[in-house]
């Protein structure tokens, strides 16, 4: 290239203070971007690292899926079996998603296809308003009115059972589905509906034969999000639930779920202690779990848009 | 007219449809009514036991006398502290996956990871603040420690509602003022934030709401279940008003009827009022948009 040519390529160049700025902003925005990134790996180091000596030190796998003998605290001989405490988050959750799915997906039906203008309106801000409760609260209705409920209504000694907790965790679940539930159906375009009330479709025909079915993944997504959040809820099931061990027998008996044990556990174990590394890798099962669902989820919806 | 006279097969169609609808709307009340009877039996129930005094006193007597001052207070400490760290964090977030992020593997991993975040169970957080803040930065059981925690677990809130109204600004505002010779961080600044302000700051009051009603990431790394004084600094616990209601509902015997519903009324109108100012505001700004 000729001096001259540089010279006039030297004019051209801008990169006044404002370019550098906007250089910077940039990459201090990508730093909050990736941040998100960052903190999930964060996590699952962080609660490794502490379940990291029982992990690959007292831990028996055989004796953790199988043995229903959680001794965290036992004096001759310490076990740490969670297989009932997975049987208690699976028959809470269970019981929970009875309730939620039917209820939610009628919901988002009713909202995103029937219901109109103001009641539309209104039915959405309440579905949030439900979703608004804290979790604590929840604990102390399944505590309180439900206990109270239970026991009068089905004549049993102890209200605090599957049944509780399942009906408190799927009305904290429903919220959530109903949302997502209705955003995917609202995602169906609506010349599908159009042409086949073209073709003399009812409402409902429609509804039967084109949209669930053009929805279908974004409704399986939602039911998957709702049941990561029953499955990892923690203060509502711990309240609710009654908390013992147990394999239940039916939707009476008192069960114990594994955040339950956590969050009831952790307080009292020294750090670093077999006991408590057996609750980090709770945590770890936890993590995992959760992880799986949401990926999952986020599969399932991306199939849809991609379609 | 006997051809558009309705068919056996049209009646019974319709028929379906009105049943099924009925049934629809049916569930969709059954799902509501809970909300609307919980709030009446909490505000029957814990309505008599709050008063000035509840609001402003310290617990006493083993709790089972007194108010929730330093609570109502620790609650507002772990909220805020939350916010200075969530909101910068996560309005950057939103920015760069709104305005610069491409359509790559990395941002569809950002994406992924902001799900998780809010997918995974309190508790689990609860233990990364454990292991990360309090006992890896050596934080102690503090506020900063349990509003770290309280801050990466609503991130996604934030994160969710600032890309929502940052990208509601239609893009014929960011050309225009690009051909105009503005950068990028111009544009987002003169243009882009200011058009987009409110539906960050509904993000934001959603954000408070929900940081306020935790109990399960606190409940470690900073909250305590009764302290006779007031925190002094971030390094200091706290009681807080969800993690209080848990223990006045289950942990401390003698606890008269009506002040475990008092506390649980108390949460649940700071968190509720919140939430209401935010529909409000964005329903307000829905009707006022000019595009």
């Amino acid at each position: 290239m000729s001096s001259k040519a540089q010279k006039a390529m030297a004019h051209m160049d801008r990169r006044d203070l404002s370019w550098y700025v906007d250089r910077a902003v940039q990459i201090l925005m990508f730093v909050g971007g990736i941040s998100a990134i960052v903190f999930i790996i964060g996590i699952f180091v962080f609660i490794s690292k502490e379940g990291f000596s029982f992990t690959f030190g007292r831990f028996d796998i055989v004796e953790f899926f199988t043995s229903m003998n959680w001794r965290p605290t036992s004096e001759s001989r310490e076990t740490y079996g969670a297989f009932a405490l997975i049987v208690g988050t699976a028959s809470i959750t269970g019981m929970a998603m009875l309730i939620a799915i039917p209820f939610s997906l009628g919901a988002a039906i009713y909202i995103g296809e029937f219901a109109t203008g103001k009641t539309r309106e209104s039915l959405k801000v309440l579905v949030e308003l439900l979703a608004a409760i804290p979790s604590v609260v929840w604990g102390f209705i399944g505590l309180t009115i439900m206990n109270g409920l239970i026991i009068q209504l089905f004549n049993v000694p102890i209200g605090l059972n599957v049944l509780n907790a399942g009906v408190i965790l799927g009305l904290m679940a429903a919220p959530i589905m109903t949302t997502i539930a209705e955003d995917a159906l609202k995602a169906v375009p609506d010349r599908y509906r159009e042409a086949a009330e073209a073709m003399g479709a009812t409402k409902w025909q429609v509804i039967v034969k084109v949209v669930i079915p053009a929805s279908k993944n974004g409704l399986v997504s939602a039911v998957l999000l709702g049941i990561g959040r029953a499955f990892g809820e923690t203060m509502a099931v711990l309240m609710a639930s009654g908390h013992s061990i147990n394999i239940p027998g039916s939707v009476f008996d008192s069960v114990r779920a594994l955040t339950a044990t956590i969050a009831a556990e952790l307080g009292e174990t020294a750090v670093g202690s077999d006991h408590y590394g057996a609750l980090f890798t709770l945590g770890i099962f936890l993590f995992l779990i959760t992880f799986i669902i949401n990926l999952t989820a986020d599969v399932m919806v991306r199939g849809i848009r991609n379609k | 007219m006997t051809m558009f006279a309705k068919t056996e097969h049209n009646v019974r169609c319709y028929a379906t449809e009105k049943r099924w609808k009925a049934l629809f709307l049916l569930m969709t009340a059954l799902l509501i009514l809970p909300v609307l009877v919980i709030l009446t039996l909490l505000i029957v129930r814990g309505g008599p036991a709050i008063s000035w005094e509840f609001l402003t006193a310290f617990p006493i007597k083993g709790m089972t006398e007194g108010g929730v001052f330093p609570a109502l207070l620790g609650t507002i400490f772990l909220v805020s502290l939350a916010l200075v760290f969530s909101v910068p964090l996560g309005i950057a977030a939103a920015i760069y996956l709104s305005e610069y992020a491409p359509d790559n593997v990395l941002t569809r991993i950002i994406n992924l990871a902001i799900i998780n975040l809010a997918g995974v169970p309190s508790i689990v957080h609860a233990l990364f603040g454990l292991g990360a803040f309090v006992l890896f930065a050596g934080f102690g059981t503090s506020i900063l420690a349990a509003s770290l925690t309280l801050a990466i677990m609503t991130l996604p809130v934030v994160i969710i509602a600032t890309k929502e109204s940052l990208q509601s600004v239609p893009h014929a505002f960011r050309e225009a003022c690009w051909s105009m010779g503005a950068t990028r961080w111009q544009t987002i600044r003169r243009i882009v934030l200011p058009n987009a302000v409110s539906g960050i700051l509904t993000g934001v009051i959603l954000e408070v709401s929900r940081t306020a009603g935790e109990t399960a990431p606190i409940m470690f790394t900073g909250a305590a279940f009764f302290l006779p004084f007031l925190p002094e600094s971030v390094y200091d616990q706290t009681m807080a008003l969800s993690l209080h209601l848990f223990v006045v509902a289950t942990q401390v015997p003698n606890v008269p009827e009506d002040l475990p519903y008092g506390v649980a009324l108390l949460l649940i109108g700071l968190v509720l009022t919140m939430n209401a100012l935010s529909i409000g505001f964005r329903i307000r700004l829905r009707n006022k948009k000019k595009w």
